[in-house]
């Protein structure tokens, strides 16, 4: 209950404490990613199912929040833009349920494949179909049509804002609802052993058919809500596999093994492609090291790092082998990230001449941040580790 | 006289040009232990695969109570109340103890997939999970993951997966490999009081489990039944005795 109320309380408060336009339209988009990267580990984290083709769903409620928006102002139909994210998630799930159908059937790597496959199929269809997907242009909405909503006209970002935020909190606490119910329960089981599963009565491809439709509903609300924040929708992007790669990729790095951490993927996700990539035309190239670091020592994500380091930091050990590893590891990234921009820039600047003074310095500043970070790291591991068994049995 | 519980007639299995079963018949009766011994190769495994609906026979058919279950999957046949456990623990491995057999018994108390009730609010499945937990001596492992428990405890949870249901036939693949004498003792008790009135066709090795469990055993050598009788029929046949001394003439 306090991690509800702490969580309501964050998603109000942010936008009073980050006031810049800026901040108000990153707020926007982590809240509803929040919902995309929920509802793809609902897949991905909770049922074992590596999909490769969640833009799909959240790109149909996304065209069908654009066009059920155009008919209500053309038409005139009374319909609250507060209820077209549920038209968008609805769209989402019908389109979950027939082709979750075919995709459920297989597990594993066939599974991965055929999302893939459908993830492609779809993209090239999107573009065949003009009419439907509005072709290059895409469909352009005003989400300031009718009379407004109890006051609410949705044209400033903040209201914007505000039904995000409400969405987003009703759906993650839907979502989190879901894992305790007998469903979200049988979809660990089929994670875990699906063949299992088979022998307790229940049919595997149906627990994991159910799940994708509830995560195509929840996938579809997030893309509707994406529709009403930008108020353009295009086939290219919202059907593009680098759409649904990137919700794999952040749900990963959030961390898919907790509830909550594709939440801190979604805020990730957001800072990268929207931040990092207006300081530095290398972002690409950090995001794809991070993942491998992250892939190789902390499978958890961030979460999992926060969940396994914070007993301990908590308890006050090991805080000298941290700080060692903080220093020789900013050391290290500082190197790196200096010489990679140099590079860059050398590659891209004609007139951009680097001195030689300030590259010898970086690589020895790597190579030596790197030496030390490895001697920390062989001195704090076992430490670790032990750390970690007693307070294991501390707690037991 | 009681009812057949599971019978198999005529069941035949060839993958490809090898024929594993050879046309086997088959009948428990209700609240019988049944015993299923043979050499290592003889399809003692395939035939429980047959029963339990993993691969489908060449031909002939299965009947549980009297019904046949041919064309059904392995989850139908399970809700026709015929649960089987498997020689290498099939577990949910990142699941509680307690929630591998509350997920066990879902479908049995007919909460089917319901996405809409809450399982701490389920007073049926939690009531007989933790009973459950409590006759298979695992209660102080609860909350443990599967896949920390030790060897025997993960047998113990094989057994609760399979018979937290409440079916009525139920199948054990060599219930006790790899266990010592002492745990192996203490696990027919446990074998014993967990499956008290209810069919058992269990395959097992160790003989002193075999003569100790069951009210008749069904040798299968080389895919068919060469004897089904109380044990002590069986220990005198003499076709038991060439099959498991290797005295059989080439």
């Amino acid at each position: 209950m306090k991690r509800w109320i702490f969580f309501a309380a964050l998603l109000i408060a942010a936008p009073f404490v980050f006031r810049s336009g800026l901040a108000l339209s990153l707020l926007s988009q982590i809240g509803y990613i929040a919902i995309i990267c929920l509802s793809y580990n609902l897949l991905f984290g909770q049922g074992g199912m590596l999909s490769f083709g969640h833009a799909v769903y959240v790109g149909t409620g996304a065209f069908a929040a654009a066009h059920v928006v155009n008919l209500a102002s053309a038409a005139g139909w009374w319909l609250p833009l507060p209820l077209v994210p549920l038209v968008g998630g609805v769209a989402g799930g019908l389109v979950a349920f027939v082709l979750g159908f075919v995709t459920t059937r297989k597990a594993g790597t066939a599974f991965a494949m055929i999302t893939l496959g459908i993830g492609e199929l779809v993209g090239a269809m999107s573009n065949m179909l003009p009419g439907l997907f509005g072709g290059e242009g895409g469909i352009s909405i005003n989400r300031v049509y009718g009379g407004g909503w109890l006051g609410f006209n949705f044209g400033p970002q903040e209201q914007v804002y505000g039904l995000i935020a409400v969405y987003c909190f009703v759906c993650t606490a839907l979502l989190y609802a879901f894992t305790g119910t007998p469903l979200g329960r049988l979809l660990n089981a089929v994670r875990d052993n699906p063949e299992r599963v088979e022998f307790i009565g229940y049919s595997a491809q149906r627990v994991r058919w159910h799940a994708f439709t509830i995560a195509g509903f929840f996938a579809g609300i997030g893309g509707a809500l994406a529709t009403i924040n930008f108020e353009i929708v295009t086939s290219g992007e919202a059907f593009s596999a680098l759409r649904s790669g990137g919700y794999l990729l952040f749900t990963f790095l959030g961390g898919a093994s907790l509830f909550a951490g594709p939440l801190i993927g979604a805020v990730l996700l957001v800072l990268a492609t929207m931040l990092m990539s207006e300081w530095t035309q290398a972002w690409l190239l950090y995001l794809g090291l991070g993942f491998c670091l992250l892939v190789m020592y902390a499978p958890g994500g961030v979460a999992g790092l926060w969940m396994s380091n914070w007993p301990i930091l908590r308890a006050g050990r090991l805080l000298r082998g941290y700080a060692s590893l903080l220093l020789s590891g900013a050391a290290l990234a500082i190197g790196v990230i200096g010489l990679v921009e140099i590079v860059y820039r050398w590659r891209l600047q004609l007139d951009y001449a680097p001195s030689v003074l300030l590259v010898v310095g970086l690589i020895a500043l790597a190579l030596m941040g790197g030496a030390a970070w490895t001697l920390a790291w062989r001195h704090f591991h076992p430490r670790w580790l032990e750390a970690q068994a007693a307070l294991a049995g501390g707690a037991r | 006289m009681n009812n057949t519980a599971l019978e198999l007639r005529a069941l035949r299995k060839n993958f490809g040009k090898t024929e594993i079963i050879r046309g086997v018949d088959l009948a428990v009766r209700e609240g019988e232990r049944v015993a299923l011994i043979g050499p290592n190769g003889a399809g003692k495994s395939t035939l429980f695969n047959l029963i339990s609906g993993r691969i489908a026979p060449s031909s002939g058919e299965v009947l549980l109570n009297g019904r046949s279950t041919a064309g059904a999957t392995s989850y139908e046949i399970n809700r026709l109340g015929l649960a089987r456990s498997f020689q290498i623990s099939n577990l949910f491995p990142a699941l509680s103890v307690f929630e591998n057999l509350r997920v066990s018994l879902l479908w049995s108390l007919g909460h089917g997939y319901s996405c809409w009730k809450r399982m701490s609010r389920l007073r049926d499945a939690n009531e007989q999970a933790e009973a459950l937990l409590e006759s298979l001596g695992l209660a102080a492992r609860r909350d443990v993951r599967a896949a920390q428990l030790s060897y025997a405890e993960q047998r113990a949870l094989e057994i609760g997966i399979t018979i937290a249901g409440g079916a009525k036939v139920i199948l054990l693949d060599e219930p006790t490999a790899g266990m010592s004498r002492s745990e192996t003792a203490h696990f027919v008790e446990l074998i014993r009081h967990v499956t008290k009135g209810k069919t058992l066709l269990t395959v097992e090795h160790d003989m002193g489990v075999v003569f100790g469990l069951a009210d008749r055993i069904a040798v299968l050598v080389y895919g068919e039944i060469i004897a089904f009788d109380t044990p002590e029929a069986v220990r005198a046949d003499a076709r038991v005795q060439e099959a498991y001394l290797g005295a059989v003439p080439c």
